[in-house]
């Protein structure tokens, strides 16, 4: 059946999963449902503490079994042993056929490999993932599914019932002996604990993992003991020094220096620029250097920003050391300028589902003026790719990219027209992402193209004077760079799905198959 | 031309490749390993066949590791390698073999 971004979604694929094709973002507004809930083994004696030996003895009290699902959050990047920790111990015991609901999985993750192919794992849920596990099911080697959702969505999945976890891990940097978790202090600060507070509230059973044992109460707690079953001890739950890094220095490339110019003048000749607006960026080079020079163009127009989301980096942090923004609502912390800024008391730490279910009464996202985002391929119809490779393979995650574009009132993709060979403006996408409705405007070092859904847009951009083009031109200067690209050969087997916000079937991905020269 | 040792020319950099010429068995035998080679390996392939043609090169093994480069970097590490193979270095025939 074809979805309302023209993608063929096989009908087998629609039977297993029991999903409906993407039906455009608005679809399913005014939607009523009932909570899925959480069974909680009450704890009513005066024992004191819920320390106990080791992630092994935890496993065991949880009652771990074939088929049950475990969740995780990765808030510790780059620098997450918790997952894998966690899984060596579930493969030693011989437990099989798993279910990962993870928030994301990354290059950290790549020993789940073999558990992967000998059966332990046999199912992902993820907001997507990186590395040798992305390469393993595109190969083919994940039995089951691999499904690809965005923050809002692991939410919504899980609110609804859609997805049951039965035992969560929560890796906290600082725990006391009844379960109240911070994500702040200790070896492994990671500021915020957004991801798992869902896992919390959802899990039958909570296990808290940390390095950092407290004295009771580590308050104010971001996951509360009222939903911790076990505290577990161990020497590390990461790496510090890939948890948050440095503040990365601002970029020097002059190509992303201009996209990043670009964005801004786009940005204050928009409406939506003046005193109060509401802002989001990516991590990425060229976004990072936009909220830069907007600082600047706020302080000399003196436009202050009501309140900036993230996804947190030092230059958004800087806006409230300098007054120029009222809060931040924070999800997540990249450096360590962020880490430290979750101090301030203007800095507010949010869950995952305030930030982005599309399944609540109202998230964060829907109050948003700007997102600036990032993408691997932008197509002719504005639909955006940011999980998998132009080479067929899964390499990215969605993170809130399909979240925040569909809240947004002005959703801007920066990306260079080619990255490397390969261009990023393109006739169609390898897979879809976040749908054309949600992209408002595409920015490339080549030019700007604003989607003709946009015609507001359009008009008030008619005496600004920037390189606009369409997405065709944009497209067309691409192919004549670098040559039109073929189509990457796919086998048959759908190995995952990419998952719309609200559940629905946005794209699939299939088994690559080693490239065949055509004559 | 008549390839007569084994040359090198280009590197592994982003957006360059590295070809590798050897004498032939009597034929062209080419391989390709490249980042692009799902969108691009049909075109490297012509490119690189277009460029043996015209410098009249029917016997040789060449190797190609791409890291994405345009067809014009492919064709002047071609001619690279095969000119630095015959040992010319010098009266290279711009506008003839080589062509724009």
């Amino acid at each position: 059946m074809i979805n309302a971004v023209g993608r063929e979604i096989p009908e087998d694929i629609l039977e297993m999963t029991g999903k409906e094709v993407f039906h455009g973002n608005n679809y399913f507004d005014g939607h009523v449902f009932q909570k899925a809930g959480a069974y909680t083994k009450c704890v009513i004696n005066s024992h004191g503490s819920k320390v106990i030996g080791s992630i092994h003895e935890a496993l065991v009290k949880c009652g771990i079994k074939d088929g049950m699902t475990l969740g995780f959050h990765h808030h510790f990047r780059d620098g997450d042993y918790i997952v894998n920790m966690v899984m060596e111990e579930v493969h030693k015991m011989g437990i099989k056929d798993i279910t990962i609901c993870a928030s994301s999985l990354g290059k950290a993750h790549d020993p789940l490999v073999e558990y992967i192919e000998d059966g332990t794992i046999t199912n992902i849920q993820s907001s997507g993932v990186r590395g040798k596990i992305g390469e393993a099911i595109s190969n083919g080697k994940l039995k089951g599914l691999a499904i690809m959702r965005s923050h809002g969505g692991r939410v919504r999945a899980i609110e609804t019932g859609e997805v049951h976890l039965d035992i969560s891990f929560i890796g906290a940097p600082t725990c006391d002996d009844y379960g109240n978790c911070r994500g702040i202090g200790g070896k492994s600060n990671c500021g915020v604990l957004s991801y798992s507070m869902v896992d919390g509230d959802y899990a039958d059973h909570v296990v808290a993992i940390t390095d950092c044992l407290v004295p009771f109460p580590n308050f104010p707690a971001h996951i509360s003991m009222t939903k911790v079953d076990y505290v577990v001890v161990v020497d590390e739950i990461g790496d510090p020094e890939k948890i948050a890094t440095g503040a990365a220095k601002p970029t020097t490339d002059m190509r992303k220096l201009m996209m990043a110019d670009y964005c801004t003048q786009f940005v204050v000749n928009t409406p939506y620029f003046k005193d109060g607006f509401s802002y989001q960026t990516g991590v990425g080079g060229a976004s990072i250097a936009s909220t830069i020079s907007l600082s600047k163009i706020m302080k000399e127009r003196g436009i202050r920003m009501r309140f900036g989301i993230g996804g947190l980096t030092k230059p958004m942090c800087d806006l409230l050391i300098n007054d120029q923004v009222d809060a931040l609502l924070d999800t997540q912390d990249f450096d360590l300028a962020a880490v430290e800024s979750v101090k301030d008391l203007r800095h507010f730490r949010i869950s995952a589902g305030q930030y982005a279910s599309p399944f609540n009464k109202g998230a964060v996202v829907n109050k948003l003026d700007f997102v600036i985002l990032a993408t691997l391929e932008v197509d002719v119809n504005f639909n955006c790719n940011v999980v998998v490779g132009s080479d067929g393979v899964i390499t990215g995650a969605q993170g809130g990219h399909p979240d925040t574009a569909a809240g947004a009132k002005c959703t801007i993709v920066i990306t260079p027209l080619l990255q490397g060979r390969t261009p990023a403006v393109c006739t169609e996408v390898t897979t879809v992402t976040t749908p054309g409705e949600s992209i408002d405007v595409v920015i490339t070092d080549y030019g700007i193209a604003i989607n003709p859904i946009r015609q507001d847009l359009i008009e008030c951009m008619k005496d600004v004077d920037l390189p606009f083009k369409t997405i065709e031109e944009l497209r067309d200067i691409a192919y004549s760079i670098a040559g039109k690209p073929q189509k990457v050969q796919f086998g048959d087997r759908v190995v995952g799905i990419i998952e719309g916000r609200d559940g629905t079937i946005m794209d699939v991905v299939r088994q690559i198959k080693p490239f065949e020269f055509s004559e | 031309m008549e390839i007569m040792k084994p040359a090198i020319a280009g590197t592994l950099e982003s957006s360059d490749c590295q070809v590798t010429v050897e004498p032939g068995d009597g034929e062209i035998d080419f391989t390709l390993k490249s980042s692009v080679m799902n969108q691009y390996g049909n075109q490297i392939r012509r490119v690189v066949m277009e460029t043996l043609e015209n410098l009249e090169v029917s016997n040789v093994k060449i190797s190609i590791v791409d890291k994405g480069a345009l067809d014009c970097t492919i064709k002047a590490r071609v001619e690279g390698a095969i000119f630095r193979s015959v040992g010319q270095m010098e009266h290279l025939p711009w506008g003839g073999a080589i062509k724009p």
